[in-house]
Order: structure tokens, then sequence, then C-alpha cells
């Protein structure tokens, strides 16, 4: 049933990028060709998002901002707003996948329930959960599609029999009549292996793949083809299919009852997220974005170990059609201050104490050196490798792992540390082992500080003596003297942090200050700009509203704004896309520079690059608005998050938050700390 | 009947025969898991049944071993190819009647004639426990055999 079709992509303005079929085998062999035509003659390709089932895939790859994500804080699925799975990966967000059809419309593999006659459709989630919900509308009828990765309570979990990785998909017919595609296409380990389907009677159909096996089970009869497994009903308002598709590893596996429990686990489902975002204590007014940022950010959370990984898919490209492909499906340190900032600043307590647990105990093999990434239970990243798909609208290579897991970013030592100190204020003292190795850390930033790193943005061009780096040097050693002087850390070797701490602020101040640009730089004595640099003041070495800072971002926004408040991260040719947090930075400087309703103009702004269902990836196309890279980025939604909490805390006029864990911090508008 | 030798050897063939199948699961031979199968007949939490399915597997096994010794006893003759021989038609018992049994017994599992609903929803094994993985024979075969041959061979008739 699949066919082949070649790979020339153009964009059509409202409904993805379209694929040109430019195969002879393709006209002849199978059916869409002829359907693309007569829809294009129809009018309807062009003119709107409307497609029939049988004809989506194989013609559209839908924006990556038309992509919804469910998960259970331990896997994630990418569901696109025309009811396909396309990306999925078991058991683990690192795991190979089962459905990569987002990085190849032939080989990824995928699974689609949608109305086979053209229809036109809208999702979002239901409010303040991670259940998405499609609705399709067709001439003749509308369904709904419910997709969700079952969540339940700890000790729910240890009381019932349930499956250990779950998806459930239902579907409802709400008015008229409409036939409904079903198009199952597993395949294994990212598209690479087909996946033998067998038929298991009233079980449902097993699929063995490695040492695991996945169960599908529904209510309707499947026709079993070589990989595949697909059927059509017809559906009458009121009718209803659900279907549960499961995978085991090490034990047998537990088969749903496909009747009212599944309404009953989406149920419970539903209530789990509600009672977890009830919990979050932001009261200020963009709760919206925060709890749909917040809702994120818990699906990156790899429940298990407290990790956070940085984006729940892989090689989705900044670039489209380039080769900035990259897999994120990893935890990165330099997330870790804004992921503890936006987890405490939402008063979700338990989370950030699981994963501030993580960053100092996962990451023990290697300490006191960090690595740039672990994996969620604290080894090293894998190294890259480059399956032979096609990418996501030809971007290649698609690459899984990543090759920055050997660079040397000594941002991220301030990351870890600043961190920790936010989360003192909630522990009291830290316990000895804790201690030890904040000081352990702390001893090789006040050693190390003075050379080259790779940096923040992980450039494969080499090392450079990075201003941010710098930064965030001195944030490590200034956040440790501040435990200190608190009592949070004893037997602190005082004396060499204050002296390096203050080495770096001089540097800093003399070597990165470009008296000709009138701004920072981007590397000591350099001339490059770097939208990093507006971290300056939110870490508290720079005031927001100094002379210095205020013309450093007034030359960041020159060099590297590109309209509407986005912020690209560095200068580069050809440009990528704009960086999401980065705009988020701005927004944040110019809260802490004193320009409040310049912040909620800038942060109102951005807001307006969201998805429908309110996700952002790592980027933006500044042209046309799409989403560009892996998505959902947990870098952008902290920044969010934190953006959106400064300007409550400046609206409030409660003091710059670096304050309360820095000793030596310019902060405006505040007193200096003692 | 050498009361003292049995209880041990029975104790260090059940241990053996227990790590080979915790190993092959987590080697990913096999997702037979003997004592979570037998620790969801009493209770449907994944913490206890494996602990609660753990014991009654040990002690299943050490009683086990008490038939095997009684065989040794009635031949006059222990060994390991004698031992061997008899793990391996223990082994073929588990796999074709003891698995085909399990659906009808086990109060959570599910029948390839029924399927599953809310109270029986466990992955029956199917023929040779095939639905646990194409290697779950093999996986059995060898913890049988590795239990029979510990037993003969240490095992001492007087």
């Amino acid at each position: 049933m699949c066919s082949r079709i070649g790979t020339l992509q153009f964009r059509t303005r409202e409904s993805g990028y379209e694929r040109q079929e430019h195969s002879s085998l393709a006209k002849e062999q199978v059916g869409p060709a002829i359907r693309i035509e007569a829809l294009r003659n129809a009018g309807l390709l062009a003119a709107s998002p409307t497609f029939s089932n049988f004809i989506y895939l194989d013609v559209v790859t839908p924006k990556i901002q038309d992509y919804g994500v469910i998960g259970d804080c331990r896997s994630a699925a990418l569901i696109s707003k025309y009811g396909s799975i396309e990306f999925l990966c078991w058991p683990r967000f690192d795991s190979r996948s089962i459905f990569a059809a987002i990085l190849d419309r032939q080989k990824g593999g995928f699974w689609s329930i949608a109305p086979e006659e053209p229809f036109s459709s809208s999702f979002e989630y239901i409010p303040e959960t991670n259940v998405l919900q499609t609705s399709f509308h067709c001439g003749s009828g509308t369904a709904l599609l419910t997709d969700l990765i079952p969540v339940r309570a700890e000790a729910q979990k240890r009381k019932l029999l349930v499956p250990d990785h779950e998806l459930i998909r239902r579907l409802e017919c709400t008015a008229g009549e409409l036939r409904i595609g079903i198009r199952f296409h597993p395949r294994a380990q990212y598209g690479l292996s087909e996946v033998r389907i067998r038929e298991r009677g009233k079980l449902g159909l097993q699929m063995e793949v490695g040492r695991g096996v996945y169960w599908l089970r529904s209510a309707v009869s499947l026709r079993i083809g070589r990989g595949c497994a697909e059927t059509s009903v017809v559906m009458k308002r009121g009718d209803v299919l659900r279907f549960s598709f499961t995978y085991a590893e090490q034990s047998p596996m537990p088969l749903p009852a496909l009747g009212g429990e599944i309404d009953e686990t989406i149920a419970a489902s539903v209530a789990w997220w509600r009672n977890w975002t009830a919990q979050c204590k932001y009261s200020g007014p963009y709760r919206a974005a925060v709890l749909r940022s917040a809702l994120a950010l818990k699906l990156l959370t790899y429940s298990p170990s407290g990790a956070v990984v940085a984006a729940a898919t892989a090689s989705l490209p900044e670039r489209i059609g380039g080769g900035l492909n990259w897999d994120y499906r990893y935890c990165w340190l330099r997330d870790a201050s804004l992921t503890i900032r936006a987890l405490l600043g939402l008063g979700y307590i338990a989370e950030a104490q699981c994963f501030l647990t993580w960053l100092l105990h996962a990451t023990s093999i290697t300490q006191p050196q960090l690595r740039v990434l672990y994996t969620v239970f604290g080894q090293e990243g894998p190294k890259e490798k480059y399956p032979p798909l096609e990418g996501y609208c030809g971007s290649q290579p698609v690459r899984i792992g990543n090759a920055a897991r050997h660079q040397l970013q000594l941002d991220i030592y301030g990351e870890v540390i600043d961190a920790a100190a936010q989360y003192a204020g909630l522990a009291g003292r830290f316990d000895r082992v804790t201690q030890r190795v904040l000081i352990k850390i702390g001893k090789f930033v006040a050693q190390h500080w003075d050379q080259p790193d790779e940096g923040i943005w992980e450039p494969r061009s080499g090392r450079a003596n990075n201003t941010h780096s710098r930064l965030m040097c001195w944030t490590a050693l200034d956040r440790l003297l501040a435990l200190g002087q608190k009592n949070y850390i004893q037997n602190l070797p005082k004396d060499l942090f204050r002296r390096e701490r203050d080495r770096i602020r001089d540097q800093i101040e003399t070597r990165a200050w470009n008296e000709a640009l009138q701004s920072y730089a981007s590397t000591l004595d350099g001339n490059g700009m770097d939208a990093a640099l507006l971290r300056l003041s939110w870490y508290g070495l720079e005031s927001g509203d100094s002379l210095r800072m205020m013309r450093t971002e007034q030359a960041i926004r020159q060099s590297l704004g590109c309209g509407n408040d986005l912020l690209y991260r560095y200068e580069r040719k050809p440009q990528e896309g704009a960086f999401g947090v980065c705009g988020f930075w701005g927004v944040e400087q110019l809260a802490l520079s004193g320009r409040l309703n310049e912040a909620i103009r800038a942060f109102e702004n951005l807001l307006t690059y969201q998805s429908d269902l309110g996700l952002y990836s790592e980027e933006i196309d500044p042209h046309t608005g799409d989403a560009l890279g892996n998505i959902p980025q947990a870098f952008t939604h902290v920044g969010l998050i934190s953006a959106a909490l400064t300007l409550h805390e400046r609206m409030q006029g409660t003091p710059h938050p670096a304050v309360k864990v820095g000793a030596d911090v310019n902060a405006s508008g505040s007193e200096q700390p003692q | 009947m050498n009361w003292s030798s049995w209880l041990i050897w029975g104790f260090v063939a059940t241990l053996a025969l227990t790590t080979i199948g915790s190993a092959s699961q987590g080697l990913g031979l096999t997702r037979m898991n003997l004592p979570y199968m037998l620790g969801t007949m009493f209770t449907p939490s994944r913490d206890k049944s494996t602990l609660y399915g753990t014991v009654v597997h040990f002690f299943s096994g050490w009683l086990f071993s008490l038939v095997y010794v009684l065989i040794f006893q009635s031949l006059g003759h222990a060994g390991w190819w004698p031992g061997a021989l008899l793990g391996l038609l223990h082994a073929g018992f588990v796999l074709t009647v003891f698995m085909s049994l399990l659906p009808s017994i086990h109060p959570r599992m599910a029948s390839e004639q029924h399927g599953p609903d809310a109270q029986n929803m466990l992955e029956p094994p199917g023929f040779l426990a095939l639905n646990y993985g194409m290697r779950t024979p093999l996986a059995v075969l060898v913890s049988h055999v590795v239990f029979g041959m510990i037993l003969g061979a240490f095992y001492r008739l007087v």
C-alpha cells in the first residue's frame, strides 16, 4: 500500500510542504497521484488544508507546528493535525522508533485514522491536559479523534494490572455519517526494519520487534498486508471506535479491554493532568501560555529519573532542506538553571527536587567534569549515526545520537550551580555529599574558567573564549560564595572562589567590552554579537539598566533582530531561524532594565508564534512564522515561563531573582545584597 | 533418601533456575516472567506480584526438586545426564501442558478464545509460550536442564 513518490518539495501557503511526484513508477503503481491531480483540479489541494486520508500522507508533509505531542513522562508521540501518528519511540524518549514518517514519508512508519473523503481538520488539547483531540470535518459528517498516552498516579499503577506502555486512540462520529480509513504501518528502528504483524484472534495483532512486543487491539478487524494493517469503516453519529497500542519488553503484557475501560482510562488521564496543572501557582496575566509550557515541560520529563529531555524529536531541521538536524532526545545541562527557575517559579517543588537530584547524582560518573548532555539515566549520550532516511522535507542527514556530547562547554557548570542555588532556600543546608559535589565542581571552574570552549551554541567549528561561558563561570563561583554566606555549604574555599570570581568579572569588563561597538562582544577581544549576552543582566553580573547593558541590548537587536522581537542567536551565514528562547531573554532584559511596557509588548509579540496548540519548537522562521527544529523544545518553553515570571515579578515590584541567589549581583530596582 | 543433600542442592538448583530465568529476560531472550505470572494470580499489583511470585516460584522449584530426588532414589542412580534428561522432560511439561492450562487456571489471564476483559488482561503464553518471544522455549529448556544437571550431579543418594 505504500507508494513510492519522489522527494522534491515545494511549499504551499496554507497546508504544509507538498510533495511533488516525479517518479514514473508512482503514476502507474499508486492511486495517490491520480487523486492528487483530481484534488488539484477541484482546487482543494492548493486552496485549503483539505485532504483525504488516502492521499494526505503521500502528498503532504505537515509543517512542524502542525504536529501535536502526547506523552506519559517516559515517551512521547507526534501526531499531525490530519490524524496520523508520525513519531513514536518506546520504551523511552531516545529509544528506536516504531513510527517515524516525519523523517521519511515512505520508510518511517505511521498510523493514520482519518476520513477517506476530503476533509478539513483542527486539533486542540483538552484544556489543562496533554490529551489531544482532532476534529475532522467532511461534507457528510464530523468526527472527533482523541489521542493520549495514559498517565496514572503511581499508587493507582501499583494496584492495577496495566501495560507499561500504551497509546490510546478513540474516534467518535459526532455528526452525520462518514467513512474512516485506518492505516497502520509500523516500521521498526527508524524505518529500517519491516515489522511482521501476526493475527492473534481476539487478543489482537501482535508484532515482535527485537526484545519487545507490540500489540494493537481494536474492535474493528484490520486486513493484514505486508508490514501493515488497514481497513475502512462507515461510522454514524454516536459510533465509537477504540484502539489500544501497547508495548512490553520484560514480562507478559497486560492487554487492556476495549470497552468503557478505555473511556475510564481517558478520564483518569484527564483528571491526572488537571490535578497536576491545578498545582501551578502562577497567577499572572499569561496563565494559558504558561500552563501549556508547563505541560510541555512535564511531558518532556522522564519520571523514573527526574531528567528533562531537550525535545521529544530527532532531526527536525533548523533550516528546511538543510543539514542542521540534531537529535534532542537527551538531557542538556545548559537548560538546568532556567528549568529549575521555571519549576520553582510555578510551584512544582517535587519536580524541581527530582531534576536537581538527577543533575547532581546522575552526572556523578563524570564529576567534577560535566558533559554537555546525558541520557535520562545519566549515561553518556550515544554517538551520532546516520540512518538512511530522506529527512523531514529532504533535510539531510538524519542524525540519531549527538556529536556535541564530547564538546567542552564551560557554561554548564554555572547552569548546574545556579540551579542548586535557586533550590537551596527550599532544601535548607545541602547534605554532605551534595556539598562535596558542589565544591568539587566549583574548584574545577576555578581552575579551568580561563580557557576556550565550544560554548552554549555548540558550533562544530571549534573553540573560542566565549563571553557567555565566562559569565556562567562567574555565576558558578558567585552562587557558591552566596551559598557559603548563607551556611548552606560548609568548608567552602572562599578565598579561591572569591579571587577567581573577581578575576572573571574583571576579564569580562575589560576584554569582552568592545569600545568601538559600545557593546559586549560574543568573545573576548572580539566584535561578534551573541544573543546569550542578554543573560549578563539575568545572572546579575550587569544591572539591567546599566549603560553597558542597555547598549549591548541595542547592539544585539540591531545585528540579530529579525522583526517582531525575534532574535537570531548569533551571526551566521546563511542564517537559520530565529532562536525561540533568545526572544524571551530579550523580554527579560527589557523588564530588568525597567521598560516594563516594552517587555509586555515584546512578550505578547512572541506569543503570536506559538502553534495552534501553544507549542514552540527550537526556532522560528522570521519570514513565515513557521516552527523550525525539534518540537516541543524545553529550552523555548522554560524561556517563556521565565519571561512570564519576570514580568509578573516586575509588575509586583519583587526583586530581580538573581538577588536571592547571588553574592555580587548588580541588580536594578532592588537593594544590593549584603 | 538424603534429606540434607536434597535441601542444599534443591536450593542451589532452584537458585540457578531463577537466575537463568531472570537473566533471559534481562538479555531480551524471552518475556516469560514466571514469578510475575504466578504473583498475578494473587494480586494485580506489579510490585507485590513480582515479590509474591518470586517466593512462590522459589518454593515450587524447591518442591519440584524433591520429585527429581525421589526419581533418582527409585532409579538408584543420580548423575548429571539423568538430571539433564529429567530437566528436559520438566521443561517440555511446562511449555506444553502447563502453559496451555494457564489461561484456564490464572484469574487474570486472557485467552485467545475470549480475548481480554477488565478482569482477564494478562497476555496468554500460547503454544510453547511463543507469545513471549520466539526464543522462550530455548530459555525454558536451558534453565530446566541446568536445574536437573545440578541436582543430578551433586545430590548424594545416601
